[in-house]
């Protein structure tokens, strides 16, 4: 236990470090202390610099301990599970297996063909863009531990619930013809170099692969929380978000759905409404609005089943995102 | 002559690996017969999930965006095999 605080302690040194390269780029070298542009840059460069330094060397750490899941060890994972199991493992695996949605579709045929129950498979698909453990170190080191357990349990409960949910419309009758057709072959693999050398160039292939993907989105996230922060007055985010009634939670996941980030680039948004005084509701109805639904991967979904599925899908996620950011805002005060 | 084939539905990745591969061979001056595998049957057919993959002779070499170019350049060997 002892260690353990004294591991926390030096994260949170290691965090302000960040907030002083900030204050002496901004503050000291370029004197804009006490302007909103002072205060939005002074965000942006503490925000890119810590996410970016986390992220690489947590995917790097992973990468060395070959942590990172393939979706092809998930499959024979749950494959040989019961029932409700599988359905505890897809979604745990799912948030731990980083996968680029241009492999949702083998992914999505690997499932089906191994004959793990659609619900399962949906779950997986639910979790897996919402939650990774990349994402919840950055969360937790720029929003708290606390919130970020409340993001993770809120968003493993969604994925868990909506497998069973969409299960009930029978959506097998949804999924194309040719899916059930596949057969999954079984190639002889190479096996993975485990050599420290080897670990180190896998680890730095992760690393380049996941930031190559995904630095976009925390530049975007990073530079339109510094904007909120310099200059949006909070009176006046406060009088839009609400009291964190119903129309604050309906608003947070309409401008939510048609936007899409990876879940690293959506923290520094969180961080600033959470900062703005948004509603924890809100906030988190948000996020998972814009990381677990995402247009471009429902075009992609479309390739394996059709439309009348991908609607219920769609569907369900917002509902339970509006009823987690009613939930917590009513919750307001008690956690 | 050595066989390789590049799985992938045609994102960005698999497109970046094929150019990869080509360019890696050209340097080396290794003939390979470079095939692009974008029919998903055929891809799982080869029992992979995270793509773009890379096959050499029938064997799955690498699975799930694009390799490095040193494994690369120590797939297509030194063009004796």
């Amino acid at each position: 236990m002892l260690r353990l605080t004294g591991g926390a302690n030096q994260i949170v040194t290691g965090l302000i470090m960040f907030e002083a390269f900030a204050s002496w780029i901004v503050y000291d070298l370029a004197d804009m202390q006490g302007t909103a542009p002072g205060a939005a840059l002074h965000f942006f460069v503490m925000d890119v610099t810590k996410i970016l330094v986390l992220l690489t060397l947590v995917i790097y750490v992973m990468g060395l301990l070959r942590a990172m899941l393939s979706p092809e060890r998930v499959r024979e994972f749950i494959r040989a599970r019961s029932n409700v199991s599988a359905r505890f493992m897809a979604v745990g695996l799912g948030a731990v297996t980083p996968f680029c949605s241009c492999s949702s579709i083998p992914l999505f045929i690997g499932f089906v063909e191994a004959g793990i129950p659609l619900g399962v498979t949906l779950s997986f698909l639910i979790a897996s863009p919402m939650i990774n453990e990349v994402a919840i170190i950055v969360l937790a080191s720029v929003i708290g531990w606390q919130t970020t357990a409340i993001y993770v349990a809120t968003g493993l409960t969604v994925a868990f619930v909506g497998g069973f949910v969409i299960e009930r419309f029978r959506p097998e009758r949804w999924v194309e013809e040719y899916v059930w057709k596949i057969h999954v072959g079984e190639t002889q693999r190479a096996a993975p170099d485990v050599s420290l050398k080897g670990r180190h160039e896998y680890a730095a292939s992760q690393v380049r692969e996941i930031v190559g993907r995904i630095w976009k989105f925390v530049l975007i996230g990073v530079g339109v929380g510094a904007l909120i922060h310099g200059y949006v007055p909070q009176d006046f985010v406060a009088r839009i978000a609400g009291d964190g009634g119903i129309l604050s939670v309906l608003g947070a996941v309409a401008i939510g759905v048609p936007l899409y980030s990876d879940a690293v680039g959506i923290i520094p948004i969180a961080e600033v409404l959470l900062g703005k005084g948004v509603p924890l509701g809100t906030v988190l109805a948000f996020m998972m609005a814009v990381t677990a639904l995402s247009l471009p991967e429902m075009v992609i979904l479309r390739k394996v089943v059709q439309w009348p599925l991908l609607g219920v899908f769609a569907g369900y996620l917002a509902t339970a995102f509006v009823i987690v950011g009613l939930l917590f805002n009513a919750l307001k005060g008690v956690i | 002559m050595k066989y390789v084939k590049v799985l992938g539905t045609g994102c960005a990745n698999c497109k970046a690996t094929v150019k990869l591969i080509e360019d890696v061979a050209r340097a080396k001056g290794v003939a390979v017969n470079l095939e692009k595998v974008e029919n998903i049957a055929d891809i799982m057919a080869y029992g992979v999930m995270s793509t773009p993959s890379v096959v050499i002779d029938g064997r799955v070499v690498h699975a799930g965006g694009v390799p490095d170019r040193r494994k690369v350049d120590s797939w297509l060997g030194n063009g004796s095999s």
